[in-house]
């Protein structure tokens, strides 16, 4: 009987610590979709660049002689977060801001055409082949008998509860204290009038991109060093993820977004754990499909009344 | 002027290089188990600074480059005595008469290898057309489109493989199937907003080849499905010796066998399967269906106070876009002969969107012609291959930008009213 | 002019927007041939009992019955083919289509769809579709719009796309027409003409008529009766006569003096 325990606790684990990430990539869509109404749908690209930065930042910091672990971890956000967020921004400029306020679908096909185009860009410049680092943080603690199976919390999970925790926080204080904030929720609120009253919405357009990116490089450094492989194509799903993720939880609400990674995340690790783990992406999207039916404002959203 | 240009001028110089200087400057290099980083070369430095000095460049003359652009005469505009001869009926007819005529001839006049590759360029036309009846004509945006294209496609494989069903039978089977699913998908999901509905078409589409995947008992899994039968011409065989209790069709009329015989049969089938596809689109259009599509995508709700019902609608637009999948796909296993789920991922989905949106969203010649341009252009510069998916969504996002209704924008045939 | 039984009878109608309670049991009855106003100050809920009408929004209480049925909860497209059409208070047309086309959409239900018909052009189908352009034909005449047929409906100048929407109305052959401020932005004139269009339609094509209206005098010279609404809540109703002299709505419409 214990043992089926750890063995659901181990699970529960795993899809914790994936669901944490795909809260943070979730956060992403949600801003921008809580702003100007469309999915980025070049935001899982983002966080496949953010690993790539992140791989090439230990390994370059690493070349210099830096072996300092919390360093080489500190320097790959930074830089990872720094580079993504010049994507965001440049995103938002190119394929969203000379879009804005026509058809729906045109936004969504220019980033779709970004999403190709740099997931081909990261093929030509660094090779389509999987790339694998060295797993820097080792060990964990276990839980239950240290003779008989147990479930095994890592280091590793430890650190990314505690990075998403404190991105989270971090990110409920900006909105909720700063102007800055305060301007971003003027904006989802109404962007029109915002611009009315002389706050200057392209930019904060612009920085809810940025941030949104700067999180999914957060959960790009994460899962990169978690998983220790990457390759040009992982965007692609962990987008797609992650956008279930934010629709699950109510898309617009950030606790929502929240919520959705964790609950996907769960779901998914439970699939594997208990059914097949091939069918793990299926019961995913048929969640969302759902979801979609029985309660298209998700979790924590609000039901949109359309203005007749 | 140049003053006040010069910050964004060089914050954008200084972006560039912040987007590429580790992407693209730096190389990652597996190192035993460890990994390292080497340089990629002066020419990629040389490339990045180029870059970054363009759109310094570029942002700091923006106000002369714009107002040279204006002082430019605009783009040559179609002649308006050609865009109203295009109008007249006569005329149109003439120009798709002579359209079919030349694909008729083309076989007869090509070698071998440019009658295979017109027909893959068929194939690319009738899905461009289906998926043109969902986004062009209803306004959906389906990224799950290559799913239909599967499922049609392994209906068939399946059908051929487990109860030895013929083309013919599996063409219609094909396009049942491939009807129920999107009838199915479409049922709950086009109650959705745009967005939304682009999403989940996109996760059906990856749950359809997940499990063609992973379901190995029956589709044989990644290994895929091979021998499926080429199509018969009324009875009548392709190959050089006829199964048993078949005739073959060089035996049948008594020429000598030709392996090319087959090749141009293909091609012309698929012509045939194609005129189909633009026959029905066009009566469509004319019909009050084809109305109430363009009337959904301009208010809902106007269509709904009329006693529109706006999920009937969309969902007849869903069904048939994916039944014209079905049959490209049963056409494109009969073809191969093999299919594995290889061949419909999400890129084949982007790839047939791509063609619609460079066409013209709901425009028949547009689709035909950017099916032409789509894989005619990767074929005559394999080199550029490399690069296609690149420039694929580079061209989607620039189109999208400087053209939105694509190269050939749609005209839908207006009833007049004669007083 | 009234028989007994009413074709529309609503009854302690509430709607509310999370805590907003923006309708509060409004009732009302319409009968057959009657021409019925409903007015009030701006903002008082009169067209959020419109879309709760016409199934546009799903109404938190009450009942509305419709020729016999109970319809609330409905969605507007059922709603609209049991015979009650609407306009909006800002003009809907399909803007890029032209004007018989506009015609044409609306007569969508009354026309046969089978696609097999439609593919083939079957007999039956070509006479459905003679019959939907000339009944287009006849209500172009009738709003005197027929020399504009085959132009784009937004060239139109604005009286003409108000009187376009109604003849789209009318195309159905609705029971019950609900005009939501027909005459808001017209001048003198076309308020004029409107009102003649509103009677004859009456008169000769056997409908019923419930509107919303802010020009008092077009209400009370075409209407049998008139619902007042303040703030959500039904204040007065009554004829013409009784709800000018009601001190209430004087009040509401006037502020405290």
């Amino acid at each position: 009987m214990p043992e089926s325990l750890f063995y659901f606790i181990q699970q529960l684990l795993n899809g914790l610590t994936v669901g944490s990430t795909y809260a943070l990539i979730a956060i992403g869509y949600t801003m921008v979709y809580g702003i100007i109404g469309m999915i980025n749908f070049a935001h899982g690209e983002v966080y496949m660049i953010g690993s790539y930065i992140a791989f090439t930042a230990i390994a370059a910091l690493a070349l210099f002689g830096i072996e300092f672990l919390p360093l080489l971890i500190i320097g790959a956000f930074i830089v990872s977060m720094i580079v993504t967020s010049a994507y965001g921004y440049s995103i938002e400029r190119v394929a969203y801001r000379p879009l804005r306020g026509g058809n729906r679908l045109i936004p969504l096909i220019s980033a779709i055409g970004m999403s190709i185009f740099l997931q081909n860009l990261v093929r030509l410049a660094q090779g389509s082949r999987d790339i694998a680092m060295p797993t820097l943080i080792t060990g964990g603690v276990s839980i239950g008998p240290e003779d008989a199976f147990n479930a095994n919390l890592s280091y590793m999970q430890m650190i990314i509860f505690a990075v998403t925790l404190i991105t989270m926080t971090l990110l409920t204080l900006f909105i909720t204290r700063s102007r800055m904030g305060r301007a971003c929720r003027a904006c989802a609120e109404d962007l029109k009038m915002t611009n009315l009253l002389g706050i200057n919405t392209n930019g904060i357009i612009a920085l809810t991109f940025v941030i949104g990116a700067a999180l999914a490089a957060v959960a790009g450094v994460l899962l990169g060093m978690y998983y220790g492989v990457i390759n040009p194509y992982i965007g692609f799903m962990a987008g797609l993820k992650a956008f279930t993720a934010a629709v699950l939880g109510g898309i617009g609400s950030i606790p929502g977004a929240v919520l959705g990674g964790l609950l996907l995340g769960v779901t998914e690790a439970m699939t594997a754990g208990y059914f097949s783990s091939e069918y793990k992406d299926v019961v995913a999207f048929s969640l969302l499909i759902l979801v979609l039916l029985f309660r298209p404002s998700g979790i924590l959203g609000r039901p949109e009344v359309e203005k007749v | 002027m140049m003053i006040q240009n010069l910050k964004p001028a060089v914050i954008s110089a200084v972006v560039v290089v912040v987007l590429t200087g580790l992407l693209m400057g730096v190389r990652l290099e597996q190192l035993g188990t460890g990994l390292t980083v080497t340089g990629a070369g002066p020419d990629v430095y040389w490339k990045i600074a180029a870059a970054a000095a363009f759109m310094f460049f570029f942002n700091l003359f923006r106000d002369h480059l714009s107002a040279l652009w204006k002082a430019l005469p605009g783009m040559p505009k179609t002649p308006t005595t050609l865009s109203d001869a295009a109008e007249k009926p006569l005329v149109r007819r003439l120009f798709w008469c002579f359209l079919i005529a030349a694909a008729l001839i083309w076989p007869f006049m090509a070698n071998r290898g440019g009658t295979d590759l017109a027909t893959l360029v068929l194939i690319y036309i009738m899905l461009g057309l289906g998926l043109n009846i969902v986004v062009g004509l209803a306004g959906l945006l389906d990224l799950g489109y290559v799913g239909f294209y599967a499922v049609g496609a392994y209906s068939y494989a399946l059908l051929a493989m487990y109860f030895g069903v013929g083309f013919w039978t599996g063409l219609i089977a094909a396009g049942c199937m491939a009807a129920l699913f999107g009838f199915l998908l479409g049922f709950p999901v086009l109650r959705l907003r745009g967005d939304y509905l682009a999403i989940v078409t996109l996760g059906f589409g990856e749950i359809i080849r997940i499990l063609l995947n992973n379901m190995t008992w029956l589709t044989n899994g990644p290994n895929g499905i091979g021998g499926i039968p080429k199509p018969t011409l009324f009875g009548l065989e392709f190959s050089r010796r006829a199964s048993e209790g078949m005739q073959s069709f060089h035996d049948f009329v008594g020429i000598s066998y030709d392996s090319s015989h087959r090749v141009i049969f293909l091609y012309l089938l698929a012509l045939l399967l194609v005129l189909i596809t633009l026959f029905v689109i066009n009566r469509l259009l004319r019909m009050p269906i084809g109305r109430a599509w363009e009337a959904l995508r301009e208010d809902e709700i106007a269509c709904r106070s009329l006693g529109i019902n706006p999920t009937a609608i969309k969902l007849n637009a869903f069904t048939i876009g994916a039944t014209f999948a079905g049959f490209a796909g049963c056409f494109f296993a009969a073809r191969q002969g093999f299919i594995s789920p290889e061949s419909f991922t999400f890129i084949e989905s982007a790839i047939i969107l791509a063609i619609v949106v460079l066409g013209g969203m709901g425009s028949q010649v547009g689709v035909i012609l950017a099916a032409i341009i789509m894989t005619v252009l990767p074929e005559m510069a394999r080199e550029f291959n490399e690069y296609r998916m690149l420039l694929f969504g580079l061209m989607m996002v620039l189109m999208m930008i400087w053209r939105p209704q694509g190269l050939l924008p749609m005209k839908r045939p207006h009833m007049e009213l004669r007083t | 002019m009234t028989s007994t039984t009413p074709l529309l009878e609503v009854s302690g109608l509430t709607m509310r927007f999370g805590g907003l309670l923006a309708v509060d049991g409004v009732a009302l009855n319409v009968f057959p041939q009657q021409i019925v106003s409903m007015i009030g100050p701006n903002g008082a809920g009169k067209t959020t009992v419109f879309n709760c009408l016409t199934g546009f929004y799903k109404p938190s209480d009450g009942k509305i019955i419709f020729r016999g049925e109970e319809i609330q909860g409905l969605p507007g497209f059922k709603v609209a083919r049991k015979g009650m059409i609407r306009t909006f208070q800002h003009v809907r047309l399909f803007k890029e289509m032209t004007v018989l086309e506009n015609l044409l959409i609306a007569q969508h239900q009354s026309m046969n769809t089978n696609m097999l018909a439609g593919l083939f052009k079957t007999p039956s189908y070509r006479r459905s579709e003679k019959e939907a352009m000339d009944r287009a034909a006849y209500w172009l005449e009738r709003v005197d719009l027929k020399e504009f047929a085959n132009r784009k409906a937004n060239t139109l100048a604005y009286g003409q796309q108000r009187r376009l929407e109604i003849a789209r109305c009318m195309v159905t052959q609705p029971s019950l027409l609900m005009l939501d401020e027909p005459a808001a932005g017209l001048n003198p004139r076309e308020t004029e003409d409107l009102k003649v269009l509103i009677a004859e339609l009456r008169q000769n094509h056997d409908l019923t008529i419930l509107l919303i209206e802010h020009d008092m005098k077009l209400v009370m010279s075409i209407s049998d009766h008139i619902v007042v609404i303040n703030q959500g809540c039904p204040l007065a109703q009554g004829t013409p006569e009784q709800v000018r002299q009601n001190p209430d709505v004087i009040k509401a419409y006037l502020g405290e003096t």
